[in-house]
């Protein structure tokens, strides 16, 4: 049975602007999902609704068994949360951070004990337990938040944009302990990030995210043998429908004298497809990342910035169209 | 239902946070201080002297001004939730399974905690400087600051849940906090002020501690004091119910 459901969940502000759009999704235990997309996509919102944060407008969703409208206090007894910005508090010390939390959900003073030592040792913060959090690094204080999720022994774990505003070797640090926390305790995680590679990296099952729907969905692999393996980018004068009947390509696409062809087996078929196009400028060979299938599926890519918008950057994308 | 685990890990959290910034509780006794002091001896030097009978001006202040410090760190401590908010503090307790009458309660005791430690120094310097009182009137004046207290941080507990920028605090205070302190009577007896401002220190509800206050520090009174606990406790009640009601509601705001 799915841990996770979502049947037309809906989150609109205001009479316009439709955050998240009817929808549907089903999450399974143990599985570590993610939700991919844009600033503004409704992630986030969705990740709130689920953890009872916000009301949904419409639709229903369970968690861990348990309706969000109608049973919110189980809800929040069966998840934990890693929010986007920095949640834990400056003044206090890693391990009250934690005793707080522990406090907060109810656990017998010796389980919290333990479980601090525990959960301090898994993210391997046992050396700074006593310093107060003003005087850690950002992926410390992440790690500080990854710790504080799970000391409650949540069904779920939801993280949102984990690892935004880190530098890459934190980051780095983040995805080891994701996957090790999905290994060793098959943890149910869902997180929601707007890098390619940390979905591609860390997910069995993403779902691409755009104006609030789910528009591709499955595992990574998946996602991308949709639009082939590989991706050849051609600069020259090339003849695309040539190119299109070849049986290894899935797509050939051309603009400004730049042919991008989608195929599978690129190491084992370039040189057959050069044979039929014939002398170009250049060559270039990658393999498909989720960003092609961004692109494939929305005809735009998705943004680098950093920092989430929310539907304050919808409000405005869609006065924007009417214009 | 309010959880009392809940309760007491938000108030913990909020003691934990108010000891360690020195910067928020030293810098609250300034004003005051300087209103005791600077005000009350220069400004009341002779006009007031006999009119508010023994111990003079400054005497007749103190019980205004402790008011007046209370009424400020406690209205601000609540008003604070819109920072806590935009900074994400609050997620993390409005995610857990507690209710949320819990953590308006253990906000309360917070806020009343720290403008009681306050109110508390103000009424040792009083003591000794000003007017001298027996244990019993300072066991007296701590219970009536706790019932103030506990109304003015539902107050600004409210006011900060359903505000939503930080414009809200100069808001507040030009148009709650200093009409509060000026309708109280807290700087001169509310007999003095113009018949058609009558009806609004009336309607304050500050303006029965005070009157307590003064009752139990100097034995001078306008109202019963039975009265005077009565008119708080009803406002505290309400605030208290309204207060429940807006964290209810409250959702992150994002």
């Amino acid at each position: 049975m799915a841990i996770i459901s979502c049947k037309s969940l809906t989150k609109q502000y205001g009479a316009k602007v439709l955050a998240v759009d009817k929808l549907d999704l089903d999450i399974e235990e143990g599985e570590v999902f993610g939700l991919l997309g844009p600033n503004g996509a409704g992630k986030t919102t969705t990740i709130s609704m689920l953890c009872t944060l916000i009301h949904s407008t419409s639709g229903q969703a369970s968690v861990a068994g348990f309706d969000i409208k109608k049973q919110p206090s189980k809800v929040r007894q069966n998840i934990g949360i890693v929010f986007q910005e920095p949640s834990v508090d400056d003044l206090l010390s890693g391990r009250e951070n934690l005793e707080l939390h522990g406090m907060l959900y109810g656990m017998k003073e010796q389980d919290r004990n333990a479980r601090i030592g525990e959960m301090l040792e898994l993210v391997g913060l046992t050396d700074r337990a006593n310093d107060l959090v003003r005087e850690y690094s950002g992926g410390m204080r992440r790690r500080l938040e990854i710790a504080r999720g799970l000391m409650h022994r949540p069904k779920v774990l939801f993280l949102d944009e984990p690892t935004l505003g880190l530098d890459p070797q934190s980051r780095t640090h983040i995805w080891d302990y994701i996957r090790r926390l999905s290994k060793e305790h098959g943890t149910t995680m869902v997180l929601t990030t707007h890098y390619m590679e940390e979905a591609d990296l860390l997910c069995n099952r993403i779902g691409i995210m755009d104006l609030g729907k789910i528009i591709a969905l499955g595992t990574p692999r998946e996602l991308k043998s949709k639009i082939g393996e590989d991706i050849v980018r051609l600069r020259g004068a090339v003849d695309a429908d040539k190119i299109r009947k070849l049986k290894f390509v899935r797509k050939a696409a051309q603009e400004d004298g730049i042919t991008t062809v989608a195929l599978v087996d690129a190491p084992v078929n370039l040189q057959a497809l050069l044979k039929v196009v014939g002398r170009v400028d250049s060559v270039e060979v990658r393999e498909v990342t989720l960003n092609d299938v961004f692109l494939h599926y929305t005809g735009k890519e998705i943004h680098k910035e950093e920092g989430e918008g929310g539907w304050f950057e919808r409000v405005a994308r869609s006065g924007g169209n009417r214009a | 239902m309010p959880e009392l685990h809940g309760i007491y890990a938000v108030w913990k959290r909020e003691l934990l946070v108010y000891i360690r910034e020195k910067e928020r509780v030293i810098g609250s006794f300034v004003s005051p201080l300087l209103w005791l002091f600077v005000f009350g001896s220069g400004i009341g030097g002779g006009m007031y002297a006999g009119a508010s009978g023994s111990g003079g001006y400054q005497a007749f202040i103190f019980p205004g001004i402790l008011t007046m410090s209370v009424l400020f760190v406690s209205m601000f401590y609540g008003l604070y939730i819109i920072w806590d908010r935009k900074l994400d503090f609050l997620k993390e307790v409005l995610v857990a399974p507690v209710s949320r009458s819990s953590i308006f309660l253990g906000k309360v005791s917070g806020g009343m905690t720290d403008s009681l430690i306050q109110g508390v120094i103000i009424l040792v310097i009083g003591a000794f400087l000003i007017v001298p009182i027996s244990p019993l009137q300072f066991v007296g004046t701590l219970l009536v600051l706790a019932l103030l207290t506990f109304f003015t941080t539902s107050l600004g507990l409210i006011m900060g849940a359903n505000l939503h920028s930080q414009e809200g605090f100069a808001l507040v205070m030009n148009f709650v906090m200093w009409p509060m302190f000026f309708f109280s009577g807290a700087l001169f007896p509310v007999s003095q002020l113009p018949s058609y401002f009558e009806p609004i220190s009336l309607a304050n509800p500050v303006t029965y501690a005070v009157d307590a206050l003064r009752t139990i520090i100097l034995g001078q009174s306008l109202f019963p004091f039975y009265l005077d606990i009565a008119i708080l406790s009803v406002f505290s009640f309400l605030a208290a119910v309204l207060g429940v009601i807006s964290f209810g509601h409250l959702q992150q705001a994002k």
